[in-house]
């Protein structure tokens, strides 16, 4: 790399008149001169040169970059918004976004250009036009940005409605009048099945509108399948997001526990007489409870979100880990430690954060990080936060069985050379020692023993934390009392001696002959103290006073007297008040009688708590959480519901016709299937989700339609070459089709103001409509006939159960290729049964289906008596969820149980689609990419014509053949049956038996599974 | 979300701002640099620093500091994990990510900055995805762009965005397909006076750099899977495979990347493979300290330790060392007191010595604080944990790729008290 800046400027060195850019292009200017150079740059964004303007857009970001104002050039940057070369347009719109608000009527000039780029056809330059127009802040465009974003959002292309989720916190941040209109627009963007808005417009509902909490009931399950596949910054906010919704609408999985919890914790610490009373109360809370059932959507949450502690970002797994910790039930929680764990290897920031919320964990669940408690040693090379925090954190675990092996550790951390460090040590063994009973003497021991420290910091540590312990039981330890009255001859630190001299004070009784000694040393260096130190004198003095008034008497006059004069108004109210409150005068008022009990009350024992206690009322992971203060836009965390809200608030209905019919405009919303999640999905509730889309009904309903037509004329002959005629008669009906289509396009065309590329689409939903109504009736009747005729030749047989093996009860299956008509996106199964024995089979049924999640069975009816000899034949419905996963179930006879398994071979997987040509080639225009797939092949000796491959394809796959001009290619379309993804084929021929075959399909799975088959098929 | 970024060296200057939203004038870095002040070493700047009207968040990377402006509650680990990524970004483009190379690039950089946040929120973070939008300068490029005025802004449009391996680009050719896999692992560990171990863990990763042509489905099987506790993975590894048949599946992202990072369940007992013998005295009075070091291999399954590297911060106390290394040389900063000594390779049969005084303070008493050792050291082809890979498959493409595994065993933060 070294080597670039020569090589670059030699080469330079040919073409001078270039400006060098690489470098500072203002630095070295004197001010005045910064006019000129900007005229130079004018001039060469005036220029015709691409380059030229390049170079100085260049320039130009370099001085954004540095800080440097260049506001003055935007007249002339703002002309070449337009400009052809893409990185010029690029550098333009940062600057745009960059000084827009501040030339307000100038960036006008330029909307015009994004608006035209918002009607391109290529979604990314819609995209990227919308992106640069929602962020030029200048409020005049508000309308033009609502109606942009209103428009993007109902786009066809995800990538574009993402863009739109990103505009809405603009706008809002913009205009927040415009709130009521965008949280429209958020409604039904959330409604969105794409995994790539889902993270956006989460993100835009948590700007807007985070209390719209019933925007997400629908939502809800959809957002939780979603979610392993959606990226994982938008992961970190939809899972922040649905913590917060959980905690409104599920009840608190420890709502026994709690109780239980508290007392014994109660008892853990309190003394015996309060045991007592707590036994006396658990039977009470005990009959209190109530048999607590887990809502299976809260469920549903945990178990979709528990996979993501493997993320790499540890944003996401801090995200997880609050949620589990804010809604697992108590025993479920410990998972999230090892992932906490881990994440401390990473960067030290990330430590940083992590331990702050370990810390506050570690309080309410110790168990969780005891295994853990090795990985919270401490080692010298650790900044100095992040050791405070492991110290944290080992305090908050530590009991009575580890508390040796933290001690020791401890130990350790005192010799360190950072001495704010050993100082927080010393708290912590503090802590340590009021904690657990046990062990107060050695710490005290040792801490007595820090008291010879050479380092004052330590001892002046040891001698705060002692204080703290010896209020405890003062009694028994006046030798370390006298110990530390020695010490105030050496220790200088003011915190140190303020505690001494309180200690000596409070506890004079037990020191009576030190304590006046004290109070004489004190009172000569009274006026070099610090404030504490002074106000700790004043109190000495007024004890003594009080106890032993003979001997200190006079010294306690001195004290006040030059408390009097202090510099500081409160040393000097405070003396006053004393002198007032011990010294007996004739006006002094009641209080005096009792002013021994006012400064010798026995006083409780002050209790050393965690920092992080209690921080959990604030969502861990979050900012205020780590500042322990409420943060601007900070969502509190609700508390549990006394009781569960309706849960059918989340349930979605799955659509009828009519409605699909009136929300249109909905359906050219392309599914994408998420990527891994198709295994991921649920059974239940996901599947109502799932099925809540309208454009896999009506496009299967529609292919079903003539799909059913096409099979039954097929089973009627049995020769294939009634089959070929067949197939003609299909292409004649599909010219009629056609024709129709034709007329509806034009009406449809003066009816809507819709762009024309969704318009067709549009239009095809309206045919199918048409066609499914008039072909209704036949349908159902194919379907109920479907159900007693025997499967036609044509039809490849599967064996389910052989005959030996089943002892004598024979079943057969078969991929009938017609809609079933229960469930549209489930493939329908024929099942023969055949008894062969000579007995009675009775009660045939399915039993324990086992099945990949997300997949599902819509089991045949039981057949009551099967008679010896006699067959049977019965549909059921599998949705493969478009995978060739086996679907493995029990069949059972009165007598006998088998495992079974069906596995679709992938072209049974999809069921026709109707499409004109131009449609096709539209459709293939948009799985371009790595949703083609293309493959070269030799056609089989019995290949000669097209009828055989036509014929050959469609037996390998439910598809349907698509007219096609050319005699050359052979065009075939189909749909998923259980996400509606279009399926292409195209089988072009060449001369020689060659041949070339193209699958697009959105699944690449499925593509390259089918171009397999269909080769086979082919090359036979 | 994310207000602004400014950059910051180490001599406190503000060398680079960015402002997703309305500008933030960068007064605000006043407040970072108050923190700054205050904290004594360079890592003790508090990550988040609260000031009346906006959150500063920074990171602290290659001496740099990338502080981030936030105005509302965001998670702080989002922004944390957020400016690393920038960073990894940084470093995968110009090779290092330093004041300078972000300063030669500064274009690059603006139009990287643009893509990777929107609004505050992130949109394209993945390389693979900005690669295709903004193209990485090299030497040639450079050189060609300033005769020919082409840029470095990709022609086609990123339909990487688009896809549902956004990871992968379309099209990848090679000539020569490979696939190298380098498994990594450290050895955390905490020894004591004694030499007896206080805690030893094994973390690993998995480093790939995967050049296969086309659209590869690759599957990584282990010997004994069952020795990975606790497992992080790139998003490209299908997770509901893992959980059932404990095989990496995936299709990977071009180029290299983090496979997989792991913890070796606590449970088996760590191999060390390094002791250390000391023996390091002040006695009160002397203004000398004896100092004693001697290095040896423990459990290294008969591999050779090599590149040593011993480091102690020594009190502040001491003024000065003299000592003699048997092999390898020592340094020592009278300034920052760091002793490093660097060893080189142990040989088991004449083992690395480092002997001689320490110098004090004349008059001042003996420092009661003990150095603590920092070990590094690199034992190759040899994973501690004894993780082997079993085997390697491709589906989805037709040619043989060359395949390679490689292995490694770190000292991580690997300390011994005296």
């Amino acid at each position: 790399v070294s080597a670039a800046p020569s090589a670059f400027s030699d080469e330079k060195g040919g073409s001078a008149s270039e400006p060098e850019y690489g470098h500072d292009p203002a630095s070295g200017g004197i001010f005045s001169s910064d006019y000129k150079r900007h005229d130079d740059l004018k001039e060469m964004l005036d220029s015709n040169k691409d380059s030229l303007k390049l170079e100085a857009m260049k320039r130009i970001v370099a001085m954004i970059a540095r800080g440097k104002n260049a506001s003055d050039l935007f007249p002339a940057v703002v002309k070449n918004v337009a400009c052809k070369n893409i990185e010029v347009k690029k550098l333009v719109y940062v600057y745009l976004v960059r000084y827009a608000e501040e030339q307000q009527d100038l960036a006008l000039l330029s909307i015009s250009t994004f608006q035209r780029g918002l009607k391109d056809p290529n979604q990314l330059i819609r995209a990227s036009a919308l992106r640069v127009l929602s962020s030029i802040r200048v409020t005049i465009i508000v309308p033009i940005m609502m109606l942009a974003i209103k428009e993007a959002a109902s786009d066809m292309s995800p990538y574009v409605r993402k863009t739109a989720a990103h505009a809405i916190p603009k706008l809002h941040s913009l205009d927040p009048e415009q709130k009521d209109q965008l949280i429209e627009v958020i409604e039904k963007l959330l409604a969105d099945k794409t995994t790539l808005v889902a993270g956006s417009v989460v993100m835009a509902f948590e700007e807007v509108c985070p209390d719209r909490i019933d925007l997400i009931h629908k939502n809800y399950r959809k957002l939780c399948n979603l979610l392993i596949d959606v990226e994982e910054w938008g992961q970190v906010v939809i899972i922040n997001m649905l913590t917060r919704y959980a905690r409104t609408q599920f009840l608190n999985p420890n709502i026994n526990e709690s109780l239980l919890e508290e007392n014994s914790e109660k008892a853990f610490y309190a003394s015996d007489d309060e045991e007592e009373e707590d036994k006396k109360a658990e039977p009470a809370t005990l009959a209190k409870r109530k048999p607590y059932v887990m809502d299976p959507d809260h469920r549903l949450l945990l178990r979709n979100t528990k996979p993501l502690l493997q993320s790499r970002n540890a944003a996401v797994v801090m995200a997880v880990a609050q949620l589990y910790f804010h809604l697992a039930p108590k025993a479920e929680v410990g998972i999230i430690a090892k992932a906490l764990v881990r994440l401390m290897r990473s960067h030290s920031e990330v430590q940083y954060v992590v331990l702050q919320n370990v810390a506050t964990m570690s309080i309410k669940r110790r168990g969780m990080f005891e295994p853990y408690l090795k990985s919270f040693y401490i080692r010298s090379t650790d900044p100095t936060q992040i050791k405070v925090l492991k110290l944290e954190v080992l305090t908050n675990l530590a009991n009575e069985t580890n508390i040796s092996t933290i001690l020791r550790e401890f130990q350790t951390y005192i010799k360190s050379m950072d001495k704010d460090f050993v100082a927080a040590s010393i708290q912590a063994i503090g802590r340590c020692a009021t904690n657990i009973g046990e062990v107060r003497d050695t710490c005290l021991n040792g801490l007595v023993q820090l008291l010879s420290n050479r380092d004052e910091l330590v001892v002046a540590e040891s001698v705060v934390v002692i204080k703290k312990l010896l209020q405890m039981q003062p009694e028994q330890h006046s030798d370390i009392i006298k110990h530390m009255a020695k010490l105030i001859d050496n220790i200088q630190v003011p915190m140190a001696r303020a505690s001494i001299l309180w200690l000596i004070g409070e506890y004079c009784e037990h020191v009576p002959k030190i304590a006046p000694d004290v109070l004489r040393k004190m009172a000569k260096s009274f006026t070099n103290e610090e404030d504490i130190v002074k106000l700790q004198i004043i109190n000495l003095a007024a004890k003594l006073y009080l106890t032993n008034s003979k001997q200190s008497k006079l010294l306690t006059q001195y004290v006040l007297n030059l408390a009097k004069y202090d510099q500081n108004y409160d040393i000097r109210d405070r003396a006053r008040f004393i002198r007032q409150l011990i010294v007996p005068t004739d006006k002094s008022g009641a209080l005096s009688k009792y002013a021994k009990k006012l400064f010798l009350a026995l006083k409780p024992a002050p209790v050393l708590e965690s920092p992080f206690k209690d921080r959990d009322h604030f969502q861990l992971g979050s900012l205020s959480h780590l500042l322990n203060a409420k943060a601007a836009g900070y969502q509190e965390l609700p508390n549990w519901p006394e009781s569960a809200p309706d849960p059918s608030v989340r349930n979605v209905e799955i659509p009828d016709w009519s409605k699909c019919s009136s929300r249109k405009d909905r359906k050219e919303k392309k599914v994408e299937k998420p990527f891994y999640s198709d295994s991921e999905g649920e059974s239940g509730p996901t599947e109502s989700a799932d099925s809540g889309n309208c454009e896999s009904d009506s496009g299967s309903g529609s292919a079903s339609a003539s799909g059913s037509d096409e099979s039954g004329s097929g089973s009627e002959s049995e020769e294939s070459g009634e089959e070929t005629e067949s197939d003609e008669e299909e292409e004649d009906e599909e010219e009629e089709k056609k024709k129709r289509k034709k007329l509806d396009k034009t009406k449809a065309k003066k009816q809507a103001e819709e762009s024309a590329e969704r318009c067709t689409i549009h239009t095809i939903h309206q045919i199918s409509c048409i066609i499914n109504f008039d072909q209704f009736d036949m349908n159902k009747i194919t379907s109920v006939f479907s159900q007693t005729l025997a499967p036609s030749g044509s039809i490849k047989m599967y064996e389910l159960l052989h005959r030996i093996k089943g002892e004598g009860l024979a079943v057969e299956y078969c991929f009938s290729r017609q809609p079933f008509s229960p469930e549209p996106n489930m493939v329908a199964v024929q099942i023969q049964f055949t008894n062969n024995t000579n007995s009675e089979t009775k009660n045939l049924h399915i039993e324990d289906p086992r099945l990949q999640s997300g997949m599902r069975i819509r089991e045949f009816a039981e057949i009551d008596v099967l008679a010896a000899g006699e067959s049977v034949t019965v549909v059921m419905g599998i949705d493969f969820c478009d995978s060739t996963q086996a679907a493995n179930f029990q069949l059972c006879t009165h007598t006998r149980k088998f495992f079974v398994s069906i596995q679709p071979p992938v072209g049974e997987l999809m069921t026709p689609a109707f499409l004109t040509e131009n449609d096709f080639k539209k459709e293939q225009g948009k799985l371009m990419g790595m949703n083609e797939i293309l493959e070269k092949l030799t056609l089989g000796e019995k290949c000669v014509n097209e009828h055989v491959i036509v014929e050959r394809v469609t037996a390998t796959a439910n598809l349907s053949r698509v007219p096609c001009g050319s005699d050359k290619e052979c065009r075939f379309a189909g749909k998923t049956v259980s996400s509606g993804c279009l399926v292409l084929v195209t089988v072009t021929t060449k001369e020689g038996g060659g041949a070339q075959l193209t699958v697009n399909c959105e699944k690449m799975l499925i593509g390259t599974m089918l171009v397999k088959d269909i080769l086979q098929a082919l090359s036979q | 979300m994310i207000h602004s970024l400014f950059l910051v060296n180490a001599s406190g200057d503000i060398f680079l701002e960015k402002h997703w939203k309305s500008v933030v004038s960068r007064s605000v870095c006043d407040y970072f640099f108050e923190a700054l002040e205050r904290a004594t070493e360079p890592e003790n700047v508090p990550p988040v620093i609260p000031t009346p009207h906006h959150f500063l968040i920074n990171v602290l990377r290659h001496r740099i500091y990338f502080v981030a402006v936030i105005q509302s509650e965001v998670p702080p680990l989002f922004v944390i994990e957020f400016l690393h990524r920038v960073v990894d970004t940084f470093q995968d483009y110009f090779g290092v990510c330093s004041e300078a190379a972000i300063k030669d690039n500064v274009v690059v950089v603006y139009e990287l900055l643009e893509e990777m946040l929107d609004n505050g929120f992130p949109l394209a973070t993945e390389s693979n995805i900005l690669k295709e939008l903004i193209k990485p300068p090299t030497i040639l490029r450079t050189v060609v762009n300033t005769i020919t005025g082409s840029t470095n802004v990709g022609e086609q449009l990123p339909t990487g965005q688009l896809s549902v391996v956004p990871w992968r680009r379309t099209g990848v050719k090679y000539t020569n397909n490979e696939a190298y896999f380098d498994v990594v692992e450290e050895i955390d560990a905490i020894i004591d006076k004694s030499g007896s171990t206080i805690t030893a863990e094994i973390q690993g990763v998995i480093d790939a750099c995967v050049k296969l042509t086309g659209m590869p489905d690759l599957t990584l099987s282990f010997m004994n899977p069952r020795l990975l506790d606790d497992v992080s993975f790139h998003p490209c590894v299908r997770f509901k495979r893992w959980e059932a048949e404990r095989i990496l599946s995936f299709i990977p992202p071009d180029g290299n990347f983090r496979l997989l990072s792991y913890h070796v369940s606590s449970q088996n007992l760590v191999a060390i493979p390094v002791y250390v013998k000391h023996n390091i005295s002040f006695r009160e009075g002397s203004s000398q300290g004896r100092f004693e070091l001697t290095l040896g291999p423990k459990q290294t399954m008969g591999k050779a330790v090599e590149s040593v590297l011993v480091s102690s911060q020594l009190p502040r106390g001491v003024l000065n060392a003299n000592l003699s290394p048997s092999q390898g040389t020592y340094t020592f900063d009278p300034v920052t007191k760091l002793l490093s000594w660097d060893v080189g390779k142990i040989n088991p049969q004449k083992l690395p010595s480092l002997k001689g005084s320490v110098s004090l303070q004349t008059g001042a008493s003996k420092p009661d604080e003990n150095p603590t050792i920092n070990i590094q050291f690199k034992i190759q082809q040899l994973a501690i944990s004894g993780l082997k890979v079993n085997r390697l498959d491709m589906y989805g493409e037709k040619y043989k790729p060359f395949k390679g595994i490689k292995y490694m065993t770190k000292a991580g933060k690997f300390q011994v008290r005296t």
